[in-house]
This record gives structure tokens, sequence and C-alpha cells, in this order.
């Protein structure tokens, strides 16, 4: 049943079962789980606090480095971060750390009485810092500098802030509602909120910098989507997993004729990729009533770089998986509809330069699955917009932009950046904990401290 | 919570073609000829593109001119004075290439007049003689003829049936004119996709360069979703950040076709649901 709707899948704990999973926590004096953290959140003394039923206490714990603790409970991925690394893995299984993570957040936002005021903001420092997109990264960066004391103005691209938040990652992994609350918070602490606002085509950076503002952070994330580039691609029916999710997701196509946007979504549809993307993608196709939803990945399922929870309930779902399995060609029917997409079969070889077994084509192998849609989920690489339009920012040959690891400060006077941006299209963690690391930067930068 | 984009002026221009003015200095200041943006009515609309037929960065106001065509439309049509929508972004899309080709010919098709307006205008600016064409299917479309006259050294004005101007298509005398011996540096073409078409067969015998505003559909308009991928000169390109101008001669016209009927029935839904809904605009 719940592959049919967009509600929440994975339920959160119940007081007991939290309590019960916070009790399994042994409060290793290493603490080992913290190193895993991205943002080293004080896990045992969170979890303590939630044992003890102190919840406002777990809170403040976990807000003091994580703003946003109620999306990176659902969408981190623990088993190669913080869980990974606890010590109760080799026993039985790790302590639940994001699951607890959510339970607190969710707590928070149903709670919100029982919360102590926040800290009061500090005076105005009469330092102003433009934040480039309202990503993870960039609504992490002006929560920090806006504590700070600083003016901050978020200038995003969409109508909507959140970035992947919003347009990517679909509702029933994420509710909207989680993203707009914090948002709304980021909002409380005074930092200006300015949508429809694509830097680059309106302002310019080097604009931006000339009106007053005396440093810029970009947050603009890695938003150009990638294809296949064979035969074909063009054919109605093939779709990025942007304009894919973005339909779906940010127009909520799932809601039409009742919203306005549409999305043709068929009978047999196939999305290429093995991301979370991929399966957020092919999750969101089997709700959209597709009666069959293929994974077609060209390396094996060991290999699979999404989230194991996802991968799992997309199984569950019913989604099948082709492995070793490489699209080669697409067809039509001669009106410009795809009707088929021609695969070849392949075989892993030697690791490549990710350390990733590299599959090879096994010659002769070709064959054609009959679809109707397919979602290209390959990745993303940055807009080139910003650079392009940005005097003396430097990038990569992949079209990331050169930033310090430590600082995010890129190459150009008073610019910093941080975010898929920076590494590529990453996780939602990184990118909070760069756009935290640039902004206690460029606070030290404002008040002179360098 | 949402910002809002106040619109000065709502006007009908003429019956299924409205005008709007809006309040939006941050577009006005950067706006050029060719660029367009995209507009969202409200929380549950879609977000369509539509193309910058005025902007003055001084009074911070940008003025569109859109055809009613299907529900966003239809919706939109019905805004007056006052009215606000929930969303505007831009200029978004590469602006028109202006330089001095000598004689630049521009070719308007339909509600077209208002997008070419910008580009006749800054031609002329650049030192060309420029020859504009409005073509409409009767003289109760015509509109912005003496605008479109003022910024052109000739205009010629066609309709379908001949109730004003001359009888025919804008090809015919796009054709005379190339025919006439005269050196054209550019067309310009700008209409249905069916009229840019026929207009980059015309000229292309004549080996004229001609530019066309293609209009495939688009979601977010910055690059980042690939629904408008058109195919010009054999490689794919993304309409709003590679365009919306193409070299009309390297255009894959059947694939735009084709692509552009993506939603057909979808769009159908949209409007029989609309209208049930309201009935009274049925
Ligand atoms: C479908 C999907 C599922 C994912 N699932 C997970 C997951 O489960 N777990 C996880 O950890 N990560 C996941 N990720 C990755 C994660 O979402 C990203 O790594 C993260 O959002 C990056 O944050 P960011 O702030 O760098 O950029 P983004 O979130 O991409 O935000 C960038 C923002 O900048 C705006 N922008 C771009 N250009 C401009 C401009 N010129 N002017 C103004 N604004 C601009 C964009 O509109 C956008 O709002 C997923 C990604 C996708 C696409
Ligand atoms: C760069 C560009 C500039 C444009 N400029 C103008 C203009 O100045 N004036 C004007 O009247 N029209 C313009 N258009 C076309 C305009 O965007 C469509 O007429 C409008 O989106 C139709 O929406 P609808 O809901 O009323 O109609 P629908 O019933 O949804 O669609 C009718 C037809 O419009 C096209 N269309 C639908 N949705 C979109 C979309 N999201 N993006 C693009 N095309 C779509 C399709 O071909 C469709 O078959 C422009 C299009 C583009 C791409
Ligand atoms: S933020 Fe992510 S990595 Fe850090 S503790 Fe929470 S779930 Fe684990
Ligand atoms: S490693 Fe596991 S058991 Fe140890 S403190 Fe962290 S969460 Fe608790
Ligand atoms: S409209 Fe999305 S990439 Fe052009």
């Amino acid at each position: 049943m719940r592959a049919k709707n967009f509600k929440e899948v994975a339920l959160g704990y119940t007081p007991a079962m939290a309590a019960e999973e916070a009790g399994r926590c042994i409060q290793c004096p290493k603490r080992p789980c913290v190193a895993g953290c991205p943002v080293n959140i004080d896990i045992p003394e969170f979890i303590k606090a939630v044992r003890e039923g102190k919840m406002a206490e777990a809170v403040t714990v976990l807000k003091s480095k994580n703003a946003l603790p109620g999306i990176c409970g659902r969408v981190c991925p623990q088993e190669t971060q913080c869980e990974e690394q606890c010590t109760l893995l080799k026993q039985k299984a790790p302590v639940a750390i994001g699951r607890l993570e959510r339970y607190v957040a969710d707590w928070e936002r149903e709670n919100k009485a029982a919360m102590p005021p926040g800290a009061p903001l500090p005076p105005p420092t009469g330092k102003k810092v433009a934040v480039i997109g309202s990503g993870p990264s960039g609504l992490t960066a002006a929560a920090e500098l806006a504590k700070k004391g600083h003016a901050v103005s978020i200038f995003e691209a969409l109508h909507v802030g959140g970035g992947v938040l919003m347009y990517g990652i679909p509702e029933f992994r994420l509710p909207k509602e989680i993203v707009q609350n914090e948002i709304n918070f980021v909002k409380s602490l005074g930092v200006e909120l300015v949508l429809d606002a694509v830097i680059g085509k309106c302002d310019t950076i080097d604009e931006i910098l000339g009106e007053g503002y005396d440093a810029v952070f970009l947050g603009t994330g890695a938003g150009l989507p990638m294809f296949l580039n064979i035969p074909g691609e063009n054919a109605n029916g093939i779709y990025s997993a942007n304009e894919w999710l973005t339909r779906t997701n940010l127009m909520k196509a799932y809601l039409f004729p009742n919203y306005d946007t549409p999305l043709k979504v068929g009978k047999k549809v196939a999305v290429i990729g093995g991301g979370n993307v991929a399966m957020d993608a092919a999750r969101c196709a089997l709700r959209l009533g597709a009666a069959e939803v293929y994974i077609v990945y060209r390396r094996s399922e060991t290999e699979l770089p999404a989230r194991r929870e996802e991968v799992e309930n997309a199984m569950e779902e019913g989604i099948v998986f082709k492995f070793l399995t490489n699209p080669t060609k697409f067809m039509d029917d001669g009106k410009g509809w795809l009707t088929g997409m021609e695969c070849i079969q392949m075989e892993l070889g030697e690791p490549d330069a990710s350390g990733r077994r590299r599959p090879i084509a096994k010659a002769g192998s070709e064959f054609v699955m009959n679809i109707d849609t397919a979602v290209v989920a390959l990745g993303t690489t940055p807009n080139p917009l910003i650079a392009a339009t940005t005097i003396g920012l430097k990038t990569t040959g992949h079209g990331t932009v050169v930033a310090d690891e430590t600082t995010g400060k890129t190459v150009k006077d008073k610019v910093w950046a941080g975010g898929d941006i920076v590494t590529g299209a990453a996780t939602v963690i990184s990118a909070m904990g760069a756009g935290k690391r640039a902004a206690a930067d460029i606070d030290k930068y404002l008040m002179g401290k360098q | 919570m949402k910002k809002l984009y106040k619109i000065l002026t709502a006007k009908t221009l003429v019956p299924n073609i409205h005008l709007f003015k809006f309040d939006a200095p941050r577009i006005a200041h950067k706006a050029k000829a060719g660029q367009f943006v995209v507009l969202t009515k409200d929380e549950k609309g879609e977000r369509i593109p539509l193309t910058i037929a005025d902007s003055d960065a001084q009074a911070g106001t940008v003025t569109i001119v859109f055809m009613e065509v299907g529900k966003t439309t239809r919706e939109l049509g019905l805004l007056q004075t006052g009215d606000s929508i929930m969303s505007l972004t831009g200029p978004l899309g590469l602006p028109t290439h202006i330089e001095n080709y000598g004689t630049v010919v521009c070719v308007a098709g339909g509600f077209a007049v208002a997008p070419v307006m910008p580009i006749a205008r800054a031609m002329k600016q650049a030192g060309n003689k420029v020859i504009s064409i409005l073509g409409a299917r009767n003289k109760e479309l015509i509109f912005w003829e003496d605008e479109l006259r003022s910024v052109s050294d000739k205009l010629i004005v066609t309709t379908d049936d001949g109730t004003y101007g001359r009888k025919g298509l804008v090809t015919e005398p796009l054709k005379e004119i190339l025919e006439s011996g005269e050196k054209i540096g550019l067309v310009v073409a700008i209409g249905p996709s069916i009229m840019m078409k026929f207009c980059a067969k015309t000229t292309h015998p004549f080996g004229v360069k001609t530019i066309v505003s293609l209009n495939p559909v688009m979601v977010d308009g910055t690059g980042m979703c690939g629904c408008c991928r058109v195919v010009v000169g054999g490689q794919t390109k993304f309409a709003c950040v590679d365009g919306p101008d193409f070299d009309a001669h390297q255009v894959d016209w059947d694939l735009l076709a084709a692509r552009q009927r993506t939603y057909l029935e979808e769009e159908k839904q949209a409007m029989e649901n609309w209208q049930c809904q309201c009935g009274k605009h049925s």
C-alpha cells in the first residue's frame, strides 16, 4: 500500500522505543561514533539525555552542532558515518543514532513550548553577508553567520527555498513540512530569504560585492544533470532525474490536475543509475502509478552507492534491479515516443580510480528492454553559471569551484564556497559541515581576526 | 509568506492576447532583448516561460505579452491591474546577439510582435536598416503595429484572410525581399514553431543567416532539468541556457515539434478540469 502514496515511509520511534534504543548505548569513553559524524555531534551526550527523558537537553546538545537534525536523522547515510564507527557494530547492531536524532528533532517540533528560549542574538556587527543558494550548505552558513550578529541575505534561484531537500528528495523520505520548518528557523534568526533570484543572470557576484556586502558564500550545489549521450536520448518519455524529481516534488505533479504541472508516467519505467537519486526516482515512479519499475545499474549490488535503507525499501516495494547492465541506445515509435532501451551486459574488471571494480561490456550480450519511460540518474555537476559570470573564481575540470578544504575560502577575495559546488554531488551533512566551517572563517575575516 | 509580484498594468491587447507590466526591478535592471522570464501564478501553478517584451531599468518594470493557449495562460488572462503573482524569475536565457549586420529582417508571427519589438529596436539602435514583417490570422489580432513601425525602416503587414495588409503568409514578403537582391545580413523570425520552420526554409536557399527563438517546454529555465532539450547542428542543447535563440538552419524541427507534444493529453485534461471548476469561463 505504501508504495502508492507519498506519505513518509520510515515511521518514527515511540517514546518507549526511543528509550530502549538509547539504553543500548554503552557511553564509550572514546566516543568513536562522534568521529564518524562530519559535524561531530556529541552523540553519547544526546543519547544519554534521551535515555534520561531530558528531551529539551537532548535538543540543545544536538542543535549546538547541527542546525538541521530533523533532516540529517532522516537522510544521512549513517551506515557509512556515525553508525559505522559505533562500538556495538561488531557485536550486534550499531545504536540507531540517526533514528534517535530524528526522534529528538520530531519531539522538538511538536513541543516548541517546552524548549527554553534560544540564546539571544548578539548585537548587530554591521557586516553584511550574501549567501547564494538555499540548500543545506547555504542554510547552515546563513544560520551560523546570523548567530554571530551579521546581516545575512540568502539569494535563491527557485521560487522555494531548500535546494535538493525540496526539489530532489521526495516527500515520503523527507516531508517538506520539516524542511520548511527548518527554513523558518533560519529566518527567525533574522536571515532574509530572497527567492526567484538567479545570481549571474540578475545580479552577479561582483555586483553583489559592489552593493555593500562584505562577504559572499557560494552554496549553489551541483544542479546540472548528466545524460548518457547515447542515440535516441531526446525521445519523449526520457527524463533527467532532476526533471523527474522536480516535477514530482517541487511542482507536486503527483497531485495533478489539482496542481498544474504534469508528468507523464508510463507503464514500464527504467531508472538508470544506482545512487540515492536513482532510488528516489524509482520509488516516485512506483507511487505515480507505473506498473513495472527497473533500476538499471552497470555495476553489481555491492557497489550501489545509495543508502542501504533506500535500497532495501526499493526492493521491498517491488522495484526490479538489473545489475551489470548498461544502456546503449533508445528506440522510438517513429513519432518520437520511447518504446525501448537496448542494453549490454557488463562484468566487473579491475578496480578503477574510485576503488570500485570497473564494469566492462560483454561483447554480443545486447538485449532490449521494452519500456516507455526512462529516467537518467547518472549524477550531476555544478551549473556553470556562477563560475562563468564571476571574475577570478577558479574551477576544476569537473566544473567544481576550488576552495580551501578547511575554510571554504576560494581564490577570489571575499568569496567562500561549500557543499556540492565544491565537492560535486555528495551528502546533506557534508554540505552542512562545509557551510559551517566557511561561516566560522567568514566571521573571523569580518571581525578582523585574521 | 510569499513575495508577490504586482501587476502594475494588465491590458487585453486583442482577443486572447494580454499584456502585464510588473514591478520587478531586479529583472528590469538586467533584461536584454531576447531574454525571458519564468513565472508562476500561485502555489499550485506551473512555471511557464514568457519573453520579456519590454523593460525599463529606471522605473524597475518588466512587460510581458502572452496568448491564451491552455489552462495557465487562460487563468492568467483573468488577472487584472493590481493583482499579484507568486513568482517571477529572470532575466533568463542568452540575449539576442546584436550587431550591425547592414539590413536585418524581423519577422513576427501572431503574438510574437511582442518578443520581436525589443530585438527590432536594438537592431535599429545598432545602426541596422530594419525591415519588419508582421503577420496575423486576421485584422482583429494585430497589435503594436505602430510600435513596430516606429523602430523599423519599413513594415509589411500580412493577414491570413486578407482583412488587413497583404493577404497571405509572412514567408511570401520574406521571399520577395530576399529575391529583390537587397543584401540582407540577418533574418530574425519569432512566432509559432511552424512559422519559424517555414521562415528557415525560405531563407535557406539564399544562404542568409536566420535566427529563431525556440519555445520547447521548460520547467526551471536555469539549466537544471534538461526538459528544454533541443537539437541544433546535431548537438543537444538546453534552450533555456544555450538559447533560446538558435541558428534556424541547424534546428531539428521535427524533434522540437514532437517534444512540444509531450503533455498534450494532460494539457487537455487540465483545461477541462479547470473549465468545469469555473463553469462561467467555458
Ligand atoms: C534525489 C536526491 C536524493 C538525495 N538523497 C540524499 C540522501 O539521502 N542523503 C544525503 O546525505 N544526501 C542526499 N542527496 C545529496 C544532497 O541532497 C546534496 O549533497 C546536498 O543537498 C547538497 O547541498 P548544497 O547546499 O551544496 O546544494 P543544493 O541542495 O543543491 O542547493 C543549492 C541551491 O542553490 C540554488 N542555486 C543554484 N544556482 C543558483 C544561482 N545561480 N543563484 C541562486 N541560487 C542558485 C539551487 O536552486 C539550490 O536551491 C540527494 C540528492 C538528490 C538530488
Ligand atoms: C523561451 C520561451 C518564451 C516564450 N515566450 C512567450 C511569449 O512571450 N508569449 C506567449 O504567449 N508565449 C510564450 N511562450 C510559450 C508559453 O510558455 C506557453 O504558451 C505556455 O507555457 C502555455 O501554458 P498553458 O498552461 O497556458 O498551456 P498548456 O495547455 O499547458 O500548453 C499549450 C502548449 O504550450 C506549450 N507549453 C506548455 N507548458 C509549457 C512550459 N512549461 N514551457 C514552455 N512551453 C509550454 C506546449 O507546447 C503546449 O502544447 C514562450 C515559450 C518559451 C519556451
Ligand atoms: S548528523 Fe548524520 S552522521 Fe552525524 S550523527 Fe547525525 S545521522 Fe550521524
Ligand atoms: S560508539 Fe555507539 S555505543 Fe559507543 S557511545 Fe557512540 S553510539 Fe554509544
Ligand atoms: S528548462 Fe530546465 S534545463 Fe532548461
